[in-house]
């Protein structure tokens, strides 16, 4: 087996993100070189059916995160609901039943502030649509370790509250429309 | 890649736990106990991870604390109620071939998988012939799961759950109500043996027709989730069932094919003979 990617992208969105993600993930090439990290709050009785979703509509590899399995490039991982998604140095995912952060489980802010742990300056963190704060300190986690800071922009959003939080909290965010992000992603390289 | 000082922080206090408790939380995965640390040293107020270590190594008081923070608690009865009727309607039908049982709950918390473990049980009229081992590392858990008593916002949750897993009886059926405490019946853990152990540094200790280890081993890295798996391996009769929580698997494990899937969609397995 290859070793692991040493670079990730993470994702993490609220209300109206399954429209959002629906813009953005389909758009990605099947030989997209990293792996795609997703927290997406859904009602829990909807969540295991998002990966087969996607996967219906995406050219990438699209499931739901497994504890313990290391991660590959160009597949896209959900966290499963209620729990939170957490990446480890060495590419190993890991999940958690820890309490509810903000009162969310996956927490976006757990993903980020562990991916931003692990990758540093190879981390594209994304926050998109949502009507609550979260995402908003992690996305400041990920740009002070020096990765890639994108928020959708909130004129633009289903909900603006998510992408505005975390304009607010994360200056270095970049703030785009969904076309601009798929073509950001479009142009990243392996190396 | 350099370590960065609080990850060396990190791992200086785990090594003082162990060294001076006993305690191994080495290789737990790392970016959740480094979420749980961080929370310890802002709820304690210190400076950074190194005061927290010094308190901890000189003030024995702080054990329990800082465990509080270190272990999660997180629990319910009847969790992942079809978990429980894949035992009812799936498993139980095999253990009722043997005269006498024994069932380790690893990890039990403050009780609540043992106790939906024993009503189980005694619905399905094996309670009597079963001796329950309820293990953990926190002296804290062990103590409420020992007392069995909940604060009664909880139980319209556990109720529901109980009905889900297709409870036969009532839950009300094994709970007195004190002020707006649930204390459960005693009777339920006249078999029940609690007990101090730590699936990372102790050793087999009986042997298990069912096993059930429900969301323990998630906060293991692959190596230590491995040395658990071995552990409950040894512990298993022949045939015997290996329970795990809904978002774990063996399949990661070295031991996976000691081991054969008998309820897949509940994380159930059942111990292959060679
Ligand atoms: C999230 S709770 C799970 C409770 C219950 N099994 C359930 O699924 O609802 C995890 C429990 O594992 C215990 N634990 C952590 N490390 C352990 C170890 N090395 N050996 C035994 N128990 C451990 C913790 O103290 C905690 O009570």
């Amino acid at each position: 087996m290859s070793a692991p990617p040493d670079r990730a992208v993470v994702i993490g969105a609220s209300a109206g993100g399954v429209q959002a993600l629906l813009a953005l993930l389909p758009s990605l090439p099947a030989d997209f070189p990293w792996p795609v990290l997703v927290v997406l709050h859904v009602p829990a009785d909807r969540s295991n059916v998002l990966a087969g979703l996607f996967e219906a509509k995406c050219s990438l590899e699209v499931k739901e995160a497994e504890d313990k399995e290391t991660v590959r490039p160009g597949v896209v991982y959900f966290a499963p609901s209620d729990y939170h998604l957490l990446i480890e140095e060495n590419g190993d995912l890991a999940l958690s039943s820890d309490e509810a952060i903000n009162y969310s489980r996956p927490s976006i802010d757990v993903l980020f502030e562990s991916a931003a742990d692990a990758y540093g300056e190879r981390l594209v963190g994304i926050i998109l649509t949502g009507a609550n704060n979260d995402g908003a300190a992690g996305l400041a986690a990920v740009a002070a370790a020096g990765g890639v800071a994108l928020v959708q922009d909130p004129a633009a959003a289903y909900a603006r509250t998510m992408p505005q939080a975390a304009r607010q909290a994360c200056n270095a965010a970049l703030v785009l429309s969904l076309e601009r992000i798929a073509d950001y992603l479009k142009g990243l390289k392996a190396e | 890649m350099p370590h960065r000082t609080e990850d060396i922080e990190i791992g200086l206090l785990l090594e003082a736990l162990y060294q001076r408790y006993h305690y191994d939380f080495r290789h737990y995965a790392r970016a959740s106990i480094k979420r749980r640390l961080l929370q310890a040293r802002s709820h304690f107020n210190m400076s950074s991870v190194t005061a927290l270590q010094e308190r901890v190594l000189h003030d024995p008081e702080m054990l329990p604390r800082l465990l509080g923070f270190l272990t999660v608690q997180v629990s319910e009865m009847f969790r992942d109620p079809s978990y429980f009727r894949a035992l009812r309607e799936q498993v139980l039908p095999h253990l009722r071939t043997y005269p006498s049982l024994k069932v380790w709950i690893a990890g039990c918390s403050a009780g609540e998988e043992l106790y939906s473990m024993a009503i189980l049980f005694r619905e399905e009229g094996l309670l009597d012939r079963t001796l329950f081992y309820a293990t953990d590392i926190n002296p804290e858990a062990l103590k409420a799961a020992e007392a069995g008593i909940y604060p009664m916002d909880r139980l319209r949750k556990f109720t529901e759950n109980h009905q889900k897993s297709g409870g036969k009886s009532s839950l009300s059926d094994y709970y007195t109500a004190d002020y707006g405490r649930a204390v459960f019946d005693k009777s339920l853990r006249n078999n029940v043996v609690f007990s101090d152990h730590s699936l990372v540094t102790d050793a087999v200790f009986a042997e298990m027709q069912l096993i059930s280890c429900r969301n323990v081993m998630i906060y293991f890295d692959r190596g230590l989730q491995d040395r658990a798996v071995g552990l409950f391996k040894d512990s298993l009769t022949r045939h015997g069932f290996l329970g795990v929580g809904s978002k774990e698997s063996l399949r990661f494990s070295r031991h996976a094919s000691a081991f054969s899937e008998f309820v897949p969609e509940e994380k159930i397995y059942r111990k292959r003979e060679p």
